[in-house]
Order: structure tokens, then C-alpha cells, then sequence
């Protein structure tokens, strides 16, 4: 059941809650997958998104996001001032990117020569999921701290990342597993967290020998 | 306990004698883990921001994203001494669009229950703050509304999406008619009543924004919101009992969001949104900002 909170809330930026709030915490997630402002967007709006991108100002709240701003900062009516002030290369394009929600946003960064591509859907009532990361599927709602590994899928990998996660005492909320490549034994995991990590435990997890890659996103959702 | 019906609510106040606020936020922390303080501090908050954003933005002409309203609220604010209404009920309603026509040119609101029908608790609770009901019954009220909210989003929908105008706006006015009676002292069975008449009233209404975007007919429905909140809050003050309880008219609004068909659910291509008018503004809208692939 939701929260009387979520009702008579929560304070945000107009005038959509799915077009407006939904894309910007879309954006979000992107911007703390990338920790912190890109060098460039490339932002590939699909379906109701591309009709809402002046009407709704879907816009300025992806650009909002990206940049960091809070969902309830009135900054996000400027954000392309933000932006320029920032420095950030920011582009729109329409795409179809097939059988998905139709409130749904591919977004493409580049930050120090590193490329990221995450594809999230406004779901209704400010609420997202993410459906993929770097190609990877998913189905996150950006609710909790989250550690992406891609791991080799050799007996014990998974296994030897929970028992680092714990000796931290970091608690997993959820897990989402799958495998990549059955041919190039590669699998990868998403794991949500109760409690954010530090740069250690990442470091620590990303020298492992079963870890091809571990990414790290914070949680979207502020206090 | 496992509480999802408004009569069960009222039944613990009659059982215990607390009054319907605190019996909320407990209902709430059984719920959700949250403590009432929590609760409370979160709703005092939101009262504030909502308090904020008709500070910041009444009086003036404000420029809404697709530009097709703005300076109605400037309008209204100036016309509150002559009202033939009545001086409240027109500061509600003009408090109401104040909100409303933020909320469309991007400014921070509150989404009570949604973006578009932003103003109508507010329209309600700052009208009642200016004419000197205190800050704290306020904010209790808000804690009624959300439990108003909360019992309609479990058993039909706060979305005009899903369920057409009825569920945003007749949801809105529902639960800003509920906390008015809990402002003015009226009993956990004369809330129940204030929210039953309004969402009755307001039963089958469609959602027919021009071009989908929410400021035609929006803006002004809120007005329309906050003005009937009022009226059936006195209503429910005066004795006026609603026929069927508020639980069985938060069914049958289901059961009509249910059978409206897509086109008055927010896709912008019934009701008004249909009209000549509206769909030549639109024309000339989308031609002029043109996605490029
Ligand atoms: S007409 Fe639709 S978009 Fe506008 S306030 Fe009503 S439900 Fe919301």
C-alpha cells in the first residue's frame, strides 16, 4: 500500500508527474550511474515522450536530471542554462525503440572517454523503471543503492562478491541475475542494496578475479 | 490490522475515542514503518511548500509551457473584492489556479494528488489559514486528505489516465472536502460525508486535455475543485449526510473509470480536447516545435 506521503505528494517540479518527474528521475539515475555531469547527452525520446518533450517540458526535466539537480529544485525550468553554464553537450532525437512503455527514454553519455546507455520508462505517478544498462537488461526502479557486476560464470563467483558485500556489512535487498554468454561463461548481476558503498568496496570488488566489470548507482530517491 | 476501507477508520475513532488524524498515522506506521513523528514532520513540509508556491506566484502573469493560460489568476485575485460568490470561496478558487497555472509553467508544487489538480487542496487549506484556522489543524487536515487519497488509489485510481478527470480532480476535491471538515471539527462521519458528496458530484467526469498537456481544461477545473470542497464541507457541517458511504462511491468511481473509453483518459482526443479549437491550437503547436529523428 503506498504511503499517505506519496498521496499528498511529493513536491516536485510541473506539470507531469510521468513527463515531467518520471523523465527527470530517469535522467537521474543516469547522471549517478555516471557519478556525476557527462561531457556530452545524446537524449532518444520514444513514443508519448517525443509529444511531451515542449508540451510537458520532458525537455528541460531530462536535462534537469542529468545535470544533478534536485526533482524539486526550480532550477529545472533553466536547466538549459544549467547545462550551458556546466558545460555540458546535450542533444534530442526521436527513435523507436520497439515493444516498450510508451513514456520511455534512451540516454546515451560520454564522461572521460567512458560511454553509458541506459533505457528507463516513466511508469505512472513519478515511479520509473530501468530496463537496461549498457545493453544489459534490467528491471530496476532506481529505489535503492545498486552494484551492476558482470562476472564470469564460473561456480562460487557470485558467491565471493556477496561474502566481500557482507564482510563490509553492506545488507543485499534484492538480486537480479543473468547470464550473458552460456559460450563465454559471462553473467551479470544487480544487485540492490540496503546502504550505499564507498569507493573501496567497488575498487575491491572491480580487482576481483571472477569480475570482468562492476559498476555502482546510487539511489534517485532523495530525502 | 489490516485497514483499507474509510468506514474501518471511522470505527476505530468511535472505538477509541482518538480523534481520526492520530488513528491515521498510526494506520500509517502499522503500514509502512514510518513513525508519526516522521509522518507528521514530512506533512508539515508539504504544507509549507504548498504555502510557497502561491507566495511566490500569486499576482503574477505566469508563462505556461504551451501558453494557454497564465494571467487567469492575476485576473481572479483582482476581482476578490467583488466576488458576488463570496469573498472565500473566490480566494479558494483563485488560489486554486494560482497553483495550477504554476504547476504548467514548471514551478515547484505540490503533486496533491497529481500535477494537474495541484491547486485544489491548497485552494482549500490556505483559504482556511487566512481566515484563521491555525497551521497545525491544517496539517492534521492534511494527514485526513492523504487518507482520503490513499483509500481511493487502493480501490480505483488517482490517475486520468486511468480513470478519466474523476480520479485527479474528483479525487482532489474529495479529499480537500475532507480535511476542511477535519479543519473545522466536523467528525470522522462528516468527513467521510464531505468526500462522498464531492466525488459523487464529480462522478464520470472525463480527462480531455488539449493536445495532452495539462493546461486546458485543467487550470480551471481546479478552480471548480476548491469551490466545491468548501461547499460540501458546510454541507457536511450542517447535518447533510451522503446516501451511500464514501467506500461504496470510491467503487462505482472504479467501476466508471473502468468503462471510459481510452480517448477520455488523458490521451488528448475526446472532450474538449477534440474540439475545433483545441485542434487547431494544437496544429499550430506541434508545427512549430517538430522532433527532428
Ligand atoms: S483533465 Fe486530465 S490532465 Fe487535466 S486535471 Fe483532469 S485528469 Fe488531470
Amino acid at each position: 500500500m503506498p504511503s499517505i506521503l506519496e498521496i499528498i505528494g511529493p513536491a516536485m517540479i510541473g506539470p507531469s508527474s510521468s513527463h515531467t518527474l518520471g523523465a527527470m528521475r530517469i535522467s537521474k539515475f543516469a547522471y549517478n550511474l555516471n557519478d556525476g555531469v557527462p561531457d556530452e547527452v545524446v537524449f532518444y525520446l520514444h513514443g508519448s515522450f517525443q509529444d511531451t518533450y515542449i508540451g510537458h517540458g520532458t525537455w528541460l526535466a531530462l536535462l534537469g536530471g542529468i545535470c544533478g539537480l534536485k526533482t524539486d529544485d526550480p532550477q529545472v525550468a533553466r536547466a538549459d542554462e544549467v547545462a550551458k553554464k556546466i558545460g555540458l553537450k546535450y542533444e534530442y532525437k526521436a527513435v523507436d525503440l520497439g515493444n516498450v512503455h510508451p513514456n520511455t527514454v534512451k540516454i546515451v553519455t560520454e564522461k572521460s572517454g567512458v560511454r553509458h546507455e541506459i533505457i528507463g520508462s516513466s511508469i505512472g505517478a513519478g515511479r520509473i523503471k530501468i530496463i537496461s544498462i549498457d545493453s544489459i537488461e534490467c528491471d530496476l526502479d532506481g529505489e535503492y543503492p545498486t552494484l551492476i557486476v558482470e562476472n564470469q560464470d564460473v561456480p562460487g563467483a557470485l558467491e565471493s562478491i556477496i561474502n566481500v558485500l557482507s564482510f563490509y556489512g553492506v545488507n543485499i535487498a534484492t538480486m537480479q541475475l543473468k547470464r550473458e554468454s552460456k559460450y563465454l561463461h559471462k553473467a551479470s548481476a544487480m544487485i540492490e542494496l540496503d546502504s550505499t558503498i564507498s569507493k573501496e568496496i567497488l575498487e575491491r570488488i572491480r580487482n576481483m578475479d571472477v569480475v570482468n566489470s562492476a559498476l555502482y548507482v546510487n539511489a534517485i530517491v532523495e530525502e | 490490522m489490516n485497514v483499507n476501507r474509510f468506514k474501518e477508520l471511522i470505527e476505530i475513532c468511535e472505538k477509541t475515542g482518538e480523534p481520526l488524524d492520530k488513528v491515521v498515522l498510526h494506520w500509517e506506521m502499522l503500514d509502512t514503518g514510518l513513525s508519526p513523528e516522521k509522518v507528521l514532520s514530512k506533512t508539515r513540509f508539504l504544507f509549507k511548500v504548498m504555502e510557497e508556491s502561491y507566495e511566490k506566484n500569486k499576482g503574477k502573469t505566469l508563462k505556461t509551457l504551451v501558453g494557454l493560460t497564465g494571467d487567469n489568476a492575476k485576473k481572479m485575485m483582482e476581482y476578490i473584492p467583488f466576488a458576488f460568490s463570496g469573498e472565500k470561496v473566490f480566494q479558494a478558487a483563485t488560489i486554486a489556479v494560482t497553483i495550477a497555472e504554476s504547476n504548467a509553467s514548471m514551478k515547484k508544487i505540490v503533486a496533491c494528488p497529481t500535477g494537474g489538480a495541484s491547486g485544489v487542496v491548497p485552494g482549500v487549506l490556505l483559504t482556511l489559514k487566512k481566515y484563521g484556522v491555525e497551521e497545525e489543524k491544517l496539517v492534521s487536515a492534511l494527514v485526513v486528505a492523504g487518507a482520503i487519497g490513499k483509500i481511493i488509489s487502493i480501490h480505483a485510481s488517482l490517475s486520468g489516465a486511468q480513470h478519466g478527470c474523476q480520479a485527479e480532480i474528483g479525487s482532489g476535491t474529495a479529499m480537500a472536502a475532507g480535511a476542511a471538515v477535519h479543519a473545522m471539527g466536523g467528525s470522522p462521519k462528516q468527513v467521510s460525508d464531505a468526500a462522498a458528496l464531492s466525488l459523487k458530484s464529480l462522478m464520470g467526469l472525463v480527462c480531455d486535455p488539449v493536445g495532452g498537456f495539462v493546461e486546458v481544461p485543467c487550470v480551471k477545473r481546479n478552480a471548480a475543485g476548491a469551490t466545491l470542497a468548501l461547499l460540501f464541507a458546510d454541507m457536511a457541517m450542517a447535518g447533510v449526510q451522503s446516501v451511500v458511504p464514501l467506500d461504496e462511491v470510491i467503487d462505482a468511481m472504479d467501476k466508471v473509470g473502468r468503462m471510459l473509453p481510452e480517448s477520455l483518459r488523458e490521451t488528448g482526443k475526446g472532450g474538449v480536447a477534440a474540439t475545433p479549437t483545441a485542434k487547431s491550437i494544437i496544429d499550430a503547436f506541434s508545427k512549430k516545435f517538430k522532433m527532428e529523428t
